[in-house]
């Protein structure tokens, strides 16, 4: 290939991007364009020839993660385990989210807590699931047994997914189906007899593939027609939001853009108060902008902490959650000044019998860690 | 749940905007505008009372009579013209910053509003949960890669590429391994879809529940995904003709989502993704791969996927078992709903808007369809008694959004605008009573009813359901 000597050709090949971007931007005249000549598509001899790329899968490799369990049970694991041995693991690893029932509601829907009759186990129809005012548990709904084994094996416990061993696992499904008085505490359930088991299960019968939503061209089973004019002849708005609520979602004002046709409302201050909208644009005023007395919590908070710890999946700057809202933390001990000792030594122990409730231990937060976010509640 | 990073803008973001009228860039005829800071602060804060009526109207005369006489010399500008454009600003007066000065391009700090937010009390952890995409700022049928909405069932992780691994087996010929480097040397498309959570609008069965757009119908996004076409890497690894009946997709990361996918839609436009928007994947929607599966509900998009298997029968995974089902009034569940069918949005106005005067304002919307494209989109502002026909904007691409536009003059008095699309398959976009007469109020899922904003006289949309 020829070359021009260093330097040369860097200078050139400079000149020439220059040149180009001087271009940029400029209109081009239209008859600098050269007469495009098309000539017929011709297709890459190459196009399928990737027969090469990728490799053949191991056995090894394939039964790594393979995991997945049908409702024929293919793919299901021999072992065993009893109800009685699944309490003890469930104690251990699944209670602290799930109740020791199953019944807890702090981190996900309730998996058990009634509604589940001997009735139910011989239809196969779970009859509360028509009464709108029962909570839909995971056992109410769910037809196949091997779902519940396929995901405890899979995703649970949530925060240290496929630690469990195939032993476990029927322990703990066998634990959950005792709580639905679908098997009894002793049974032990196995590969062997899953299936008498399913044969069981109260809402086996409570699925339906009859509807038009599986495949693209399924017929719609909601009808409307495209009427164009005098349609619909009472319009009566039936539901909106109460005006108490209406601040929910936080100030709606600070979710819209600050500027265009359509600005947000400033839902902190009462519907229709705003009547002068021009006013709410111009709002401004530096007295106003002091922020309001909660916030200086909240603008300060270690959010990274706050989040890559889980914390805020108990506990809101402002609300009561499963555990007491951070300002009321903060409120509380205010006064005290061993307030960081001891906030930091709860954050990482834990405990209960203040607010209400059991805070799990934190070990895994730094003794520096805790007390950046205990310095930041004692503030 | 709270609000996260997060930081709320107001009005006005510069300082001097208050000695001006007009600061959104256009000159307001209001004499509002010449109240001086103090009334403006009480009315903003206490809303407008007897007392400060009477105040808006004596200001009324005084701001005439300043106009006339030699008054504060920002009120002398204004009766010139606008000071945003007798004053130059800093931006025309100065020189601007480096080139690269961001390696990866942010929004405006002025864009701070239109960010991803939760919706509170919807879920009991952040891990499993939904941050929603912000519809009402939102242009054009492209999401932002940064605003795409997120759903997660166990958090969110950032996969190793070079760690990465695809794995095809079940009732192939040749159960197969790919790296990345494999994926991305195989033929690619690129195609633009949208992605909608099933489960999207589905606090809105019963009565009005959330706010805005954003909460109502965010669980959607669109945008241009490049990767292999599955059918390919199925044939690629020998798939059994005879028996396969469905594929299971299978994520990576620590819920390790499954779901059954059945091998007619397999083989048709199921793209196996690393790009997006132009660049890969963000870590949150998959990255370094996902099954992007056209026009059914999100979920079935497994992210950071990891395996497919071919099979002869569903697999009745978790989230199609116990979640992802919905409930009839006659307490079945319907099993493998999937197909997104058609529905529409008006984005601009919708809920916690306002409209700051009367006049002309273009009312703009999403409309999409899991069946096909869409076909037309008939807005009305009267809650359904007549109906109008939008403009559809830019191409109208199979499963992907499609952004109309219509004129529409506002007289100041209420009205409650909703939009309603027909798709190439014939299909009108149902009323919410047609939905509830059929599914009832339980289903959760496959919400895709015609949606009510209501607009006061005082300017304010506000979500409302109809009967
Ligand atoms: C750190 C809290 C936590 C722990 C510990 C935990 N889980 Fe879970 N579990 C969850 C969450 C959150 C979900 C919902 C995940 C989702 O959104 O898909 C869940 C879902 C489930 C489900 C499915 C319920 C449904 O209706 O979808 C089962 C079954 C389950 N867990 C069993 C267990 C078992 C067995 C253990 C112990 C080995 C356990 N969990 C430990 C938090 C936890
Ligand atoms: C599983 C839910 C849960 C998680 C996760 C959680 N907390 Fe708590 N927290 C609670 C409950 C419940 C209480 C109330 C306990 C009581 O009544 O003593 C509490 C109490 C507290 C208190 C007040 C203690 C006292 O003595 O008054 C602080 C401070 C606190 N939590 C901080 C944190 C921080 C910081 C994190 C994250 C590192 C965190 N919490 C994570 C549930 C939780």
């Amino acid at each position: 290939m020829f070359r021009f000597p260093d330097g040369v050709a860097r200078q050139f090949s400079v000149l020439l991007v220059a040149a180009a971007l001087a271009g940029c931007g400029q209109e081009s005249d239209g008859k600098s364009e050269a007469v495009t000549v098309i000539t017929p598509p011709v297709a890459s001899p190459w196009q399928s020839s990737f027969e090469d790329i990728g490799r053949a899968a191991k056995p090894a490799e394939i039964a790594a993660w393979d995991i997945d369990v049908g409702p024929d049970f293919a793919g299901l694991p021999p072992g065993s385990g009893t109800a009685e041995q699944g309490e003890e693991i469930w104690l251990a690893r699944c209670a602290a989210c799930h109740g020791d029932f199953g019944d807890s509601n702090k981190f996900f829907s309730p998996l058990v807590l009634g509604n589940v009759t001997q009735q139910d186990i011989e239809t196969g129809h779970v009859a509360a699931l028509k009464d709108p005012t029962r909570v839909r548990t995971t056992l109410m709904k769910v037809a196949t047994v091997s779902t519940l084994w396929d995901y405890i094996n899979r995703a649970m416990p949530w925060n240290a997914p496929k630690s469990l061993s195939t032993d476990e696992v029927y322990s703990l499904v066998a634990y959950l189906l005792s709580l639905g008085y679908i098997v009894d505490y002793d049974f032990e359930l196995s590969n062997e007899n899953i299936a008498e088991v399913q044969a069981r299960m109260p809402n086996r019968n409570g699925m339906t593939r009859e509807h038009g939503l599986w495949k693209v061209d399924g017929e719609p089973d909601v009808h409307n027609t495209a009427c164009m004019t005098d349609c619909e002849t009472h319009v009566e708005v039936a539901s909106s939001i109460p005006a108490f609520a209406r601040n929910a979602h936080g100030n709606l004002q600070g979710q819209m853009r600050t500027f265009g046709p359509y600005p947000g409302v400033d839902t902190s201050i009462e519907p229709g108060a705003e009547t002068a909208p021009v006013l709410v644009a111009e709002v401004p005023s530096e007295t106003e902008a002091a922020p309001a007395p909660e916030a200086g919590l909240a603008t300060s908070a270690p959010m990274e902490l706050l989040t890559s710890n889980g914390c805020l999946g108990c506990h809101q700057i402002d609300n009561k959650l499963v555990g007491p809202a951070f300002t009321a933390v903060s409120e509380k001990y205010a006064g005290r000044d061993d307030a960081v000792v001891y906030l930091s030594r709860k954050i990482r122990q834990g405990g209960s019998g203040i607010w209400g409730g059991f805070m799990p231990p934190m070990p895994q937060l730094t003794e520096a860690k805790a007390e950046e976010i205990a310095n930041w509640l004692a503030q | 749940m709270s609000e996260k990073e997060v930081v709320p803008q107001v009005y006005s973001p510069s300082p001097t905007v208050t000695e001006k009228p007009g600061s959104l860039g256009h000159l307001l005829k209001a004499p509002e505008s010449f109240l001086d800071k103090s009334t403006i602060a009480a009315v903003s804060k206490s809303g407008v009372d007897e007392s400060r009526r009477r105040l808006l109207r004596t200001s009324f005369t005084t701001a005439l009579a300043g106009m006339l006489g030699a008054g504060i010399s920002s009120r002398a500008l204004a009766s010139e013209g606008d000071p945003d454009i007798l004053t130059l600003p800093p931006w025309s007066k100065s020189l601007g910053k480096a080139v690269a000065t961001n390696p990866y391009g942010q929004p405006s700090k002025y864009e701070a509003n239109i960010v991803r937010r939760q919706s509170p009390g919807l879920t009991q952890t952040d891990q499993s949960s939904v941050s929603f995409s912000p519809l009402q700022g939102m242009f054009g049928m492209i999401t932002a890669s940064g605003l795409h909405f997120e759903r997660h069932h166990q958090g969110w992780v950032d996969v190793d590429p070079r760690r990465h691994r695809l794995m095809i087996n079940g009732l192939v010929s040749k159960p197969s391994v790919f790296t990345m480097e494999e994926l991305m040397r195989l033929p690619s498309v690129s195609r633009i879809h949208f992605i909608e959570c099933g489960a999207n609008t589905g606090m809105e069965w019963g009565n009005t529940a959330v706010p805005t757009v954003q909460y109502t119908h965010g669980m959607l996004s669109c945008s241009e995904f490049t990767g292999v076409p599955l059918s390919l890497l199925l044939e690629h690894a020998g798939y059994d003709k005879a028996r396969a009946k469905y594929v299971l997709a299978e994520g990576a990361d620590g819920s390790s989502m499954t779901r059954t996918i059945e091998i007619g839609r397999a083989l048709d436009d199921v793209i196996v993704a690393y790009g997006m928007n132009g660049e890969m994947l963000r870590p949150e929607n998959g990255y370094p791969l996902r099954l992007v599966v056209p026009g059914v509900q999100g979920v079935s998009s497994v992210k950071w996927l990891r395996r497919l298997e071919v099979g002869d029968q569903p697999y009745a995974t978790k989230d199609e078992s116990v979640h992802y089902v919905d409930l009839m009034p006659d307490g079945q569940h319907r099993q493998y709903t999937s197909i997104q069918e058609a529905k529409s949005v008006i984005t601009s106005p919708s809920g916690g808007q306002r409209l700051m005067t009367k006049g002309y304002y273009n009312v703009s919307g999403l409309a999409w369809s899991g069946r096909g494209t869409v076909a037309r989109v008939d807005v009305s502002f009267d809650g359904g008694r007549n109906w109008y026909t939008a403009k559809l904007e830019g191409p109208v691409l199979p499963k992907a959004l499609t952004r109309f536009n219509i004129g529409w003059v506002w007289d100041g008095k209420p009205a409650i605008l909703q939009s309603r699309v027909i798709d190439s398959t014939g299909y009108v976009q149902p009323m919410k009573r047609q939905l509830k007469e059929v599914r009832g109020t339980r289903s959760v899922y496959h919400n895709n009813a015609i949606q009510s904003w209501q607009v006061a006289e005082s300017g304010e949309v506000e979500n409302v359901q109809i009967s």
